[in-house]
């Protein structure tokens, strides 16, 4: 908390997300316990909070390889144990939620933690979630679309009429809890789709990308992004971005490629893209071209080439993956908000421009 | 020379996501005429195309298999039923199948889990009377769009075709290392099983020796 450090400036936000991986560790082939899993979950919640990061998000999956498939209760149990941390999803899968149902939890968190709460739409990366709730995939864009539409207005109005076309109509409302927050902040998380991209735009919300690799592709995200907005009357100028991927950080540079690699490369087995695992060739690639693995100082220019390449406002990193142990993680963390959290937020702070 | 040749070919793109908005970049950089559609009116794409890839020209999917000599399929497969099969039949242009049976998107879908077949050949049987060919599904959009090189360069990478179609392999080809990547005539379409996803190909960034090792070995010949 040196003098530079001014939460209100503009230096970078910086938090993690996971999605409470299940996967059987490849070694012993057994998975952890549900309990055991969430257990953790919530003490890696305490150790952020208490680390000083500002955001914890969970994605939502409803598979077995995942334990979350309902963010809005863990982040409820981690609203009761953390004081300053904010509460966010990455992603909630709006497109087969009620966006009432979804606003009301969200309200709920955040309520119970003084405003700590937040939300993060999106598409999401698997399907299970259209069967599991009775959707269509054949209306998978226009589910996604209807639903944020509506998630707005609910954000936006106590009292809401509303008509949509997959979803019942709303005739005036009442929404009921209103959040701690003059606003719940609604963020849409995209996964480098362009028309994606448009409607976060147009629809002025705060977006973040997430990146395997370097952020560069993003850069005609951004731009797009920015485009969509300005033509839907928006100030491009204030509108929060923000990326993120996966991150582990361990002391030296090649030891961080090799304990991470094995847990990485078990992790993309569950993946049509890498069913074999991930080759070691591959990986050293990627971490060349972007994926934040090294020492504390390559992943402070790692995360500060983001800053450059997009002008995010905050980056948050996957911090488990797969069957990656619980205390390389805690170790991961500890690293991120001691060693280079301080120096990123000092960096930022600095270049921020002048108010 | 060879690109003023070029200019005069017509690549469509059916697809206006991420892969699709790569290719056109890419394909509109080679010098080429672009037409990209999405599923809908021209309007609805006109400023993703316009920022993802200046040059090439929001169209519909219609005009794209009217005017274009070479189409890309660049949708999500599980989408594939919403493509113009029946023009795509009948037009007798070549098109190139750069999608995958991807299941965490597209869902479970039985005709690609219950068959022995290549996706791009299923693909194939619903557009009987294309020359269809497949190329550009193996390699990541993040690659394709920053590992194109000219011809010759050292680190040039490389593509693998397939069809069954020898002349119109012969064209995409061509249109392959217009666009910054080494060919790799790969054989018949059934082939294509060699770099579907779970292969040792698929996701590989690689040139023109590795990847001809991950291929091997060719089995299937060209009927």
């Amino acid at each position: 908390m040196g003098p530079s450090y001014d939460r209100e400036s503009q230096d970078m936000e910086l938090g993690i997300y996971t999605f409470g991986d299940l996967k059987a560790h490849p070694l012993t082939g057994k998975p952890e316990s549900a309990h055991a899993r969430l257990t953790r979950l919530i003490e890696l919640a305490k150790s952020a909070d208490r680390a000083g990061l500002d955001i914890i998000a969970l994605g939502e999956h409803h598979r077995k390889d995942y334990v979350i498939s309902a963010p809005e209760v863990v982040l409820g149990a981690m609203a009761a144990v953390t004081s300053r941390i904010r509460l966010s999803t990455a992603v909630t899968v709006l497109s087969t939620q009620d966006p009432v149902r979804v606003f009301q939890q969200f309200a709920t968190i955040d309520q119970i933690s003084g405003g700590r709460a937040e939300i993060m739409a999106g598409r999401g990366a698997f399907v299970e979630s259209f069967p599991l709730f009775g959707y269509n995939l054949d209306d998978y864009e226009e589910l996604f679309d209807e639903k944020i539409r509506l998630l707005l207005e609910l954000r936006d109005n106590e009292v809401v009429t509303w008509r949509g076309r997959l979803r019942p109509s709303l005739e005036a409302a009442l929404i009921s809890p209103r959040p701690f927050q003059g606003q719940l902040p609604v963020w849409i998380g995209v996964g480098g789709t362009p028309q994606s991209a448009v409607r976060a735009g147009v629809l002025g919300t705060p977006m973040f990308m997430s990146f395997f690799q370097g952020p560069d592709s993003g850069r005609r995200l951004v731009d797009l992004y920015h485009r969509a907005a300005a033509s839907a009357g928006h100030d491009p100028g204030s509108m929060k971005l923000a990326s993120g991927g996966h991150i582990y950080i361990s002391p030296k540079s090649q030891t961080a490629r090799d304990e991470y690699h094995p847990y990485y490369s078990d992790y993309f087995t569950q993946l049509p893209q890498f069913a074999r695992g991930m080759p070691r060739e591959v990986f050293d690639q990627w971490v060349r071209s972007g994926l934040i693995v090294g020492s504390p100082q390559e992943v402070i220019d790692k995360i500060l080439h983001h800053r450059e390449v997009l002008g995010v406002d905050r980056y948050v990193g996957q911090i488990e993956v797969g069957s990656i142990p619980g205390e390389m993680v805690d170790a991961s963390l500890e690293l991120f908000a001691n060693e280079v959290a301080p120096v990123i937020r000092r960096e930022t702070a600095v270049t921020a421009s002048p108010t | 020379m060879s690109s003023e040749e070029r200019i005069e070919r017509t690549i469509g793109i059916l697809g206006a996501g991420k892969l699709g908005t790569v290719l056109a970049r890419l394909a509109t950089a080679a010098g080429f005429r672009v037409l990209i559609a999405g599923s809908g009116a021209a309007e609805r794409i006109a400023l993703i195309v316009e920022v993802m890839a200046p040059g090439a020209t929001a169209s519909t999917a219609h005009e794209v298999v009217a005017e274009a000599e070479v189409v890309i399929l660049a949708a999500p497969l599980g989408k594939v039923h919403a493509l113009p099969t029946t023009a795509l039949s009948g037009a007798g242009a070549v098109v190139v199948d750069a999608m995958n049976y991807w299941w965490p998107v597209d869902g479970i879908l039985p005709v690609f889990e219950e068959t022995e077949l290549s996706s791009s050949e299923v693909v194939r049987d619903l557009m009987p009377g294309a020359r269809l060919v497949k190329t550009f599904n193996h390699m990541g959009y993040h690659e394709l769009d920053s590992e194109a090189r000219p011809a010759g360069h050292p680190d040039r990478k490389a593509l693998a075709v397939v069809s069954d179609d020898p002349a119109a392999l012969e064209i995409v080809a061509e249109v392959v290392d217009a666009m910054g990547f080494d060919a790799i005539d790969a054989g018949a379409l059934a082939e294509g099983i060699r770099f579907e996803p779970g292969t040792t190909a698929f996701g590989a960034t690689a040139g023109r020796a590795e990847l001809l090792a991950m291929l091997e070995p060719m089995t299937v010949q060209r009927s």
